[in-house]
């Protein structure tokens, strides 16, 4: 009989929709813009009463496109519930795994969302905006781009064993060790990926004079940037502790570990969204205002600690005497990022020890409430669970990294519709801007449109009384 | 001590059997595969999922194949066009009856519920999902309860009173409020009289019982132990 996969799942997707309102004052001149996520969040409530141990692959359905993040924080958010110190092997695997989906999801960003903006044009017409159009018009930079991809998932395949589930990260480490074979597999990939690295961080170094009015106009302002720090300040995704520093770079607060955030980070609820709008508490709401994903992290660290991406690090550190602002650069970070998983992930695979069998770790649920953070591909994750004494979950919080940028996003679009809206009609050109703003934090919700890679989008203009003056709408 | 043998057709295929064999019993012993779910080779058949029902000729009825014993020249029908219908039926209405979320649940991949629906191609679901809420019982220091996973196939309560002898499972209630139950509806880690044992979570079909500390897919039960202890109870 033909093996047949079947799906009985009640628990649907996330979907997102994006909605943005520019508000124009009596002069017709913008005052204020907001970005709405009209975005379920009932994860939170599905794992009520739930054993912890289904958590991660529970969490795993949060995001098509980062599951494995989700795994990794919660994952995590498990080992501290049962008061374990994971197998360093373990560890590590934990550790290419997430790397893979790093390469992956920030392939997907630049090469199949955001690089058609650039170099189709973003006055160029939607329909035809996408990876599709890229591949008719720029071929070579279209098939890097897919290949690349499929290397991070074909990773995260070869470790998540024949079967392809994620089940692989569980409470406690990995459930089966990683082979010769499936290493050497794994390492035979990792060269001409570098080498499509290189041939695109070289391109795109070289065209960034195109784009010198979104570099400047790009949500292009001084905030705080936060994420987490490995060792010695080094690049870490999966391991370490939170740092933050101001747009000077100063370290305005280090070594946070996962436990403690709450000291540091509150929660606002605005009538606007859905999400919460994380901030730093010392500050206070809104002046704690903070961006985290591949450009905060780029910006928090010592430096990298691969020596290709070193190199490169030293070279983007010199467009900003201090912190690097203009979210434009976001796309620059993701390639630097994708360059030292590359790497990274070659020196883990050649470690000595990286075949062991020893990478899981069993206990019983110790402790009532246990917090997990990574960092995904769009910046830090925090999953924080409580338990009774039998270890069925009571609740759970998730701050995810879409929530971390709201207030930043918001400010984003707000700096696009001042530049850009003129009077009380809104643009088609207008809209790719404010899109491309978005785009360039690469909140989840893009996950609905990756397909043809329109955002569903509707933006009003709004007079101060909330008379609609003009809209625009892209399904 | 003389047995009676009888010949009878299943599916056109002309069989022998013994006096006092199930349909089940001689359709497995002649390699003819009959769905079921409450069944388990080892416990006392009890008719309760109805996957098993079969067509036999001169009876309007369908007849489970677990607990009908056979006679002499009938003539069975396993797998027609209609058996099949109902069965994806069966199906249908025990996934929607409770919570089932094979995508993180601990028993997926072993779960008898999942293959059996996979064997009667049933791959969706077309009543409507009914979400009850329902209790997980983690109380005892080694398994746990899900009861949004049972589907009330009572081999947890026949292999605890007829094979462990313990008797601490039970089953509680009517109709959709029916739930089984451990000891006087105490909570599983109370009770006085389980042993232990584990034979209710491997007997278990589906991830409504399961050992704890397991994650997500790594609940494959061992029921080797069944035809063993069985014969032992038989021969002592
Ligand atoms: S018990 Fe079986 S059918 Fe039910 S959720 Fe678990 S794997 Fe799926
Ligand atoms: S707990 Fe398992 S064995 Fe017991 S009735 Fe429910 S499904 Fe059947
Ligand atoms: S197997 Fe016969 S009724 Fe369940």
């Amino acid at each position: 009989m033909a093996k047949k996969q079947i799906v009985i799942d009640p628990v649907t997707r996330i979907e997102g929709h994006a909605k943005i309102t520019i508000q124009l004052d009596d002069e017709g001149v913008v005052e204020d813009a907001h970005f709405h996520v009209t975005q379920l969040r009932g994860f939170e409530k599905f794992c009520e009463g739930r054993p912890f141990r289904e958590m991660p692959s529970l969490m795993a359905r949060i995001c098509g496109i980062c599951p494995v993040s989700h795994l990794m924080a919660s994952a995590k958010a498990c080992d501290a519930l049962m008061a374990v110190k994971i197998p360093p092997v373990g560890a590590k695997l934990r550790v290419v795994m997430n790397l893979a989906q790093i390469t992956q999801s920030h392939a997907l960003s630049f090469f199949h969302l955001s690089s058609p903006d650039f170099l189709l044009g973003l006055d160029s017409d939607p329909a035809t905006r996408n990876i599709f159009g890229m591949i008719e018009k720029y071929p070579d930079l279209a098939r890097d781009g897919i290949r690349l991809r499929k290397c991070g998932q074909e990773i995260i395949a070869i470790l998540g064993g024949k079967k392809i589930h994620p089940a692989w990260v569980v409470p406690g480490g990995v459930s089966e060790p990683l082979d010769e074979e499936r290493r050497d597999k794994i390492v035979a990939m990792l060269p001409e990926a570098l080498e499509i690295i290189l041939r695109t961080l070289d391109w795109f170094k070289a065209s960034l004079k195109n784009y010198e009015e979104e570099i400047a106009t790009f949500a292009n302002f001084p905030t705080l940037f936060m994420g987490i720090v490995g060792e010695g300040g080094l690049l870490h995704h999966y391991d370490g502790k939170l740092r933050i520093v101001d747009s000077a770079r100063n370290i305005i607060k280090d070594g946070i570990e996962a436990h403690e955030y709450r000291k540091y980070i509150g929660e606002a609820v605005e009538p606007w969204s859905y999400l919460k709008s994380p901030y730093f508490k010392p500050l206070g709401y809104p002046e704690g205002i903070y961006r985290v994903g591949p450009l905060a992290r780029l910006n928090i660290i010592n430096r990298i600690g691969t020596p290709k991406a070193d190199d490169e690090w030293l070279e983007f550190r010199k467009l900003d005497r201090h912190a690097v602002m203009s979210s434009f650069h976001y796309h620059y970070a993701r390639l630097i990022e994708i360059l030292y998983a590359v790497e990274r992930m070659n020196e883990i695979l050649h470690d000595e020890d990286i075949l062991s069998t020893h990478v899981r770790a069993y206990a019983a649920p110790n402790c009532e409430v246990g917090v997990g953070m990574s960092e995904a591909p769009r910046g830090t994750l925090m999953h924080e669970y409580h338990i009774d004494k039998h270890g069925l979950m009571k609740s759970a919080n998730l701050i995810i990294a879409t929530g971390h940028n709201n207030l930043a996003m918001n400010r984003g679009v707000l700096q696009v519709a001042k530049h850009y809206v003129k009077g009380k009609e809104l643009k088609e050109g207008m809209l790719n801007r404010v899109e491309a703003v978005i785009r360039a934090y690469d909140p989840c919700l893009s996950c609905s449109t990756h397909a043809t890679g329109q955002m569903p989008l509707h933006v009003q203009l709004v007079d101060r009384r909330g008379t609609i003056l003009s809209e625009l709408k892209r399904n | 001590m003389t047995v009676n043998v009888l010949t009878l057709t299943i599916d056109d295929q002309q069989v022998s059997a013994r006096e006092g064999q199930t349909i089940m019993q001689v359709a497995t012993e002649n390699g003819i595969f009959i769905p079921r779910l409450c069944h388990i080779e080892g416990l006392d058949p009890v008719g309760a999922c109805r996957l098993c029902l079969c067509e036999v000729k001169g009876t309007p009825k369908l007849l489970p194949a677990c607990t009908t014993k056979v006679s002499e020249g009938m003539e069975v029908s396993t797998s027609t066009e209609r058996l099949g219908e109902y069965r994806k039926m069966i199906l249908e209405l025990l996934f929607a009856e409770r919570n089932h979320v094979c995508a993180v649940c601990v028993s997926n991949g072993h779960c008898d519920l999942q293959s059996m629906a996979q064997k009667v191609g049933m791959d969706h679901v077309t009543v409507p999902y009914r979400y009850p809420k329902l209790q997980v019982d983690a109380t005892h220091e080694r398994f746990i309860a899900d009861h949004n996973r049972c589907i009330l196939c009572t081999r947890c309560v026949r292999v605890c009173d007829q094979i462990e002898g313990a008797h601490t499972w039970d089953v509680m209630g009517r109709g959709e409020g029916s739930r089984v139950i451990t000891d006087l509806n105490q909570p599983w880690g109370d009770s006085e009289t389980c042993t232990k044992c584990g034979k209710c979570v491997h007997v278990c079909p589906t991830g409504a019982l399961t050992e704890k500390g397991r994650s997500v897919a790594e609940m494959a039960k061992q029921r080797r132990f069944l035809p063993y202890l069985t014969k032992m109870r038989e021969e002592w």
